[in-house]
């Protein structure tokens, strides 16, 4: 029954969200803020992992290539599919879950427990439309830039790797880029996005929301803020595969 | 005026409030006093609308608050002012910042009037010079003064005050309180306060309004609760000794057989020469 219970206080947050802002300058400076928090605020963790998951996608299907029938050029495209499909959309979301997820749990969750949100209430203010609105808002702007960002980083990574390792030239690597290149990939993987982005926003900021008690239960509302949106987007990548892409 | 007519809430079939009625006048601090769980917090929960009651209604200037929705809720929310027990600054905000929110978010006023408002309050709670300081850096008697200074920014008809006292010490508690009924008399607003501060009760509590397990026991004023003869109220207020003899102290001050100051010598100070011999105490 509390599952029950959770998704119908869920849906009725999403509608609760949607009011007219007391101040749309007060609303726009939340929201930029909030794509700073997000965008910005998980730059360096992104690139960092997509780097290393593009060197060790070429590494690793080099190491799987044995047949010398297979040209070279087959290892970028590999990695360049890899990537755009499922590492840079998925991976760096499930990341950026607990990344940016847990902060917004937290910061939602401290904020109920030191009476900050009733003070809001208290002033007339919406709260639903002036803390959570422009987070998720903020996230659908800014991951899938970060995730676009990925895909570069992604493949960027997979050449210096090939490079460096002696696998694969770079003039190779860049000719097996531009064979077979299916542009819908890109739209799979920005449709993906921008459902993650509202998974990892809108779940921990449930969460965080309706958290009771005090600093033991904000940790325990970000920790299941984290779990619940990796599951959900594992569920979504399988159900959005399942139906966009032609098998 | 506030009105507050049978007001029931539960939780989990649990009964927290059960049929409250009071009647707060504007200009005066009305107090609800009680011990931990007695329901104070909820009752002023359910009067400010963060809570719905399951029976009764709160009337504010004879509107009924409890069936409002939407913008006319908003309307008389925004006449409202609250002080919470944690004062529930926002962390990432200065105090200026801080005080400045409701302005910004509900005036159009230019940012050097909205500053000087700002000052203004800072001021009337003693705490010029603040301004750029976070909340993290303030001691909790001035987090409460900046939380009243953004309660009243706004120039509210109703304050509410939960527990303003709590984890201050005496004398800072006796600072906010005599601030709280400045300001009430001052702007002629309607004070709402919770406590369990005896000294907030006899000082500044012009309706007080005691609850027991959830009902209304007791109510009358802080000179009403000296004469009252309801034991659950004299157990919880006159805990101690000490309370006990500053009582019956307070009880002749009222009815003129000793002076205030004769009264305070022979409380403080125990080689006092005894007042009236115990069996004659009323």
């Amino acid at each position: 029954m509390t599952i029950f219970n959770d998704i119908g206080r869920y849906l009725l947050m999403i509608k609760g969200m949607f009011s007219k802002p007391e101040n749309g300058k007060m609303y726009w400076k939340e929201l930029i803020r909030q794509c700073t928090e997000i965008g910005f605020g998980s730059l360096g963790i992104v690139a960092i992992i997509s780097v290393f998951i593009g060197a060790v996608s070429t590494i690793q299907t080099a190491y799987q290539l044995v047949s010398p029938l297979i040209p070279a050029s087959t290892i970028a495209q590999i990695v360049r599919d890899t990537v755009i499909l499922e590492f840079a959309p998925t991976l760096v979301c499930i990341v950026l879950a607990g990344v940016a997820g847990s902060r917004i749990a937290s910061e939602l969750g401290n904020m109920r427990v030191s009476e900050q949100i009733d003070a809001l209430e208290i002033m007339g203010i919406n709260t639903k439309t002036y803390l959570i609105l422009p987070k998720i808002i903020a996230a659908l702007l800014m991951i899938p830039l970060l995730v676009v960002l990925a895909m570069a980083l992604g493949i960027w990574g997979g050449r210096l790797a090939g490079i460096a390792s002696g696998i694969i030239s770079g003039s190779i690597y860049d000719k097996g880029l531009l064979e077979f290149f299916v542009p819908f990939n890109v739209i799979f993987a920005l449709i993906k996005a921008y459902v993650f982005a509202f998974i990892i926003s809108s779940i921990p900021a449930f969460y965080g929301y309706y958290v009771k008690g005090g600093a033991l239960e904000i940790g325990r509302a970000s920790t299941k803020a984290v779990v619940v949106s990796c599951i959900l987007i594992l569920f979504a990548d399988y159900i959005l595969s399942a139906l966009l892409l032609p098998t | 005026m506030i009105e507050v007519k049978n007001i029931e809430k539960s939780f989990d079939g649990k009964v927290i409030i059960d049929d409250v009625s009071a009647v707060m006048k504007n200009g005066q601090c009305n107090l609800i006093i009680g011990s931990s769980g007695s329901g104070k917090t909820v009752l002023m929960k359910c009067m400010v609308g963060l809570f719905d009651p399951n029976a009764g209604s709160v009337l504010y200037n004879g509107e009924n608050f409890t069936e409002m929705t939407g913008a006319h809720k908003t309307q008389i929310r925004k006449e409202i002012g609250m002080l919470f027990q944690g004062s529930a600054l926002f962390d990432s905000l200065t105090v200026e910042q801080n005080v400045m929110f409701p302005l910004n978010m509900f005036t159009k006023d230019s940012f050097r009037k909205k500053l000087d408002r700002v000052n203004e309050v800072l001021e009337r709670v003693n705490l010029i010079g603040a301004n750029k300081k976070y909340p993290s850096e303030l001691s909790g008697g001035m987090k409460k003064r900046v939380a009243l200074a953004r309660a009243i920014v706004l120039n509210p008809k109703y304050l509410f005050c939960d527990e303003p006292n709590s984890g201050l010490d005496p004398q800072t508690s006796l600072v906010i309180d005599r601030l709280i009924k400045e300001i009430t008399e001052e702007y002629n607003i309607t004070t709402v306060i919770n406590t369990h501060d005896m000294n907030s009760v006899m000082e500044i509590g012009n309706y007080i309004l005691y609850m027991y397990q959830g009902k209304k026991e007791w109510e009358g004023n802080n000179k009403e609760i000296i004469f009252s003869k309801n034991e659950k109220l004299n157990d919880f207020i006159f805990a101690s000794e000490f309370l006990q003899d500053a009582k019956d102290m307070r009880m002749l001050e009222e009815k003129g057989k000793i002076s205030r100051q004769r009264n305070m010598e022979a409380l403080l100070h125990k080689d006092a020469p005894i007042l009236i011999p115990p069996q004659q105490k009323p």
